[in-house]
């Protein structure tokens, strides 16, 4: 039996008449990736908040690490790695200032320090870099240093809160290296938020989140095993008469997603054929392929994840950034 | 129960023990330590920061020392020229804005992220507000005692033991006025209040501390003002020691001097005064802190 990391109960956060995590119960176990997949405003960071001991619960226990984080915040906190949401670093110091004032706030002793800071930054591709002012470091590298700094008091678990949110794809890509190779070195346990679906694909185990409660939890495949078989993608002019015609004719209803009709069908390469050949309704594509995280997401909720509110923050923490530069 | 999960917990963590008070006082030091580190680095802003005091010294000064110098209180009868009257007060306002802006650098951090870090750390609140008041403290301490050097040239004598006297008394100065610029920013959310702070707290605690002009005959109102700056009384024993160096008898020296019912206040309890004022505020910025946001 493997000993859960991360173990919560009916977890509540209210604020006023706004429920933002309306009872989740998880548990996490050592040295897994797990992932915390859901839309912005889904309560995802709220509950990371209330497990690394920066939120109180309205309700609810949670034990991180074999310790209740209500009762005893500060031995959590040692045991705890975090990354942030938004950046965290100061920018006026070089990259190892960074991790030295870390590993010293979180004692770290001294004849280990220099030590463990080197391997960390090693880790992270930063050591040719890390004499060098933060304000100087692009935004992935940014983001490595913070892992690097989470990392070196040697927590149980590291708590990443949208750790690739603003980062270009190729830089996302690379982050997920660093922390895969992270856990394979050593046994650490990752928790990670995000509204990226693909990045979900990274995780062990993934709970899927939506206002505020947990609609699914499994392993990727399990959960697309829920969307039984293939999908078939339409998209068209005449969206309400096309699902009218599709779930009269062919006994299937479709799903909505602007004019876009997805459908869940057993095997796709037979369902392709019939649905031309029924329709009287003009069509423009039709697509199939395997199910993805997002027909699971769509399934459950029966909406899709939408990226605005995640566009609007990324355009904050470039004007922040624009204005750091003054 | 405590003792199950502690002995759930795996070797790592256990040779860690979290004893937040030695951490806290670590922190202390770290957070002082950072703030020194980034004042070194930030060589414009210490060159810059000369600029204005030099600018008072040498413009303001020197113009209203010719204005002066044929004046009663001012000039070549015993007394003081104008601008050895006002070179003290320039230190005190060196340290008086270095203080508050040095402090009030935590909005900085929290606007961006930093102090986010420092917060979640297993450390109590109050190491972060007694952190960046030292910090501020020290910052301020050495851009005042930096002017000292400018000494032979407003025609002031500084012997070593002048020096000694004066290093505690503008800590004093500087302890206090960070402590205030602390609380201020335990208060403050944003940038934005900062311009608020500056116009409406900044500029009239200089200007009603004395730096600039004596503080005795000013009209009632102003009299009151000037007893209620809490700058006054850091301000004032500066000046006292270092007009005291040139020889000139006491009497000269108390016509400058800050005055309460017609007595001049005792150099220990101005001391005192801003000692406790710093305290107060420093007290009341760990309370805020504590308060979990």
């Amino acid at each position: 039996m493997t000993e859960a990391v991360i173990e919560a109960r009916g977890l509540v956060k209210r604020y006023g008449d706004l429920q933002a995590v309306r009872g989740i119960d998880l548990e996490v176990n050592a040295g897994e990736i797990f992932g915390f997949l859901g839309p912005n405003g889904a309560g995802k960071s709220t509950t990371i908040s209330m497990l690394c001991t920066l939120l109180q619960p309205t309700a609810g226990t949670a034990r991180v690490a074999g310790i209740d984080v209500v009762r005893d915040p500060a031995r959590v906190r040692q045991r705890i790695g975090l990354v942030f949401q938004d950046p965290s670093l100061d920018d006026q110091l070089t990259g190892r200032e960074n991790l030295d004032f870390h590993a010293f706030i979180y004692n770290v002793p001294a004849g280990q320090r220099a030590r463990r800071i080197d391997k960390m930054l090693a880790l992270m591709e930063l050591t040719e870099r890390a004499g060098s002012l933060v304000r100087t470091y692009s935004g992935g590298m940014k983001r490595r240093l913070e892992i690097a700094r989470g990392m070196l008091h040697q927590p149980q678990v590291l708590f990443l809160d949208e750790p690739t949110l603003g980062l270009d794809p190729q830089t996302r890509r690379s982050i997920w290296t660093h922390l895969n190779e992270l856990r394979s070195r050593t046994d650490i346990t990752i928790f990670m938020t995000t509204h990226y679906m693909d990045e979900a694909e990274y995780c062990d185990r993934i709970a899927i989140i939506d206002r505020g409660q947990i609609v699914a939890l499994g392993s990727p495949d399990q959960l697309k095993a829920l969307v039984g078989g293939d999908v078939v993608s339409m998209t068209t002019p005449e969206a309400d008469a096309a699902a009218e015609e599709i779930q009269r004719l062919l006994k299937i209803t479709p799903i909505r997603d602007d004019g876009t009709l997805r459908m869940e069908v057993r095997d796709g390469r037979k369902f392709v054929p019939r649905l031309v050949r029924e329709l009287t309704v003009p069509v423009d594509t039709i697509s199939l392929r395997r199910p993805s995280l997002d027909d699971v997401f769509l399934k459950l909720t029966g909406h899709a994840i939408r990226d605005e509110e995640a566009s609007g923050t990324e355009r904050m923490r470039a004007m922040a950034s624009r204005w750091r530069r003054r | 129960m405590s003792v199950d999960s502690a002995v759930q917990a795996p070797v790592a963590a256990a040779a860690e023990p979290v004893d937040t008070r030695t951490a806290s006082l670590r922190a202390v030091y770290i957070i002082w330590y950072r703030d020194l580190l980034r004042y070194w680095r930030d060589r414009w802003r210490l060159a810059a920061s000369l600029a204005q005091p030099l600018l008072f010294l040498i413009v303001f000064g020197s113009g209203l020392s010719s204005a002066l110098g044929r004046g009663a209180v001012f000039g070549a009868r015993g007394g003081f020229s104008y601008i050895q009257f006002m070179y003290p007060g320039i230190i005190g306002m060196a340290i008086l804005f270095t203080a508050i802006f040095g402090a009030m650098s935590i909005v900085w951090d929290r606007e961006f992220g930093f102090l986010k870090e420092v917060l979640v750390a297993p450390i109590d609140r109050w190491a972060v507000a007694v952190g960046k008041a030292l910090g501020g403290t020290t910052q301020a301490m050495i851009q005042g005692l930096i002017l000292l050097i400018l000494a032979p040239f407003v025609g002031v004598k500084l012997s070593a033991l002048t020096i000694l006297e004066l290093i505690p008394l503008a800590a004093v100065l500087a302890f206090g006025l960070s402590s205030f610029g602390v609380m201020l920013a335990s208060m403050m959310r944003s940038l934005q209040g900062f311009q608020v702070v500056m116009n409406f707290l900044m500029m009239p605690m200089f200007f009603l501390s004395g730096a600039l002009f004596p503080l005795q005959g000013l009209p009632g109102w102003m009299t009151v003002l000037t007893r209620i700056d809490p700058a006054s009384y850091g301000i004032d024993p500066l000046r006292r020691v270092v007009l005291s160096g040139s020889g000139r008898p006491a009497a000269v020296i108390d016509q400058f001097a800050l005055t309460i019912g017609g007595h001049v206040v005792p150099i220990t309890l101005e001391v005192g005064i801003m000692l406790a004022f710093g305290l107060v505020m420093l007290g009341y910025a760990v309370a805020m802190f504590e308060r979990r946001d």
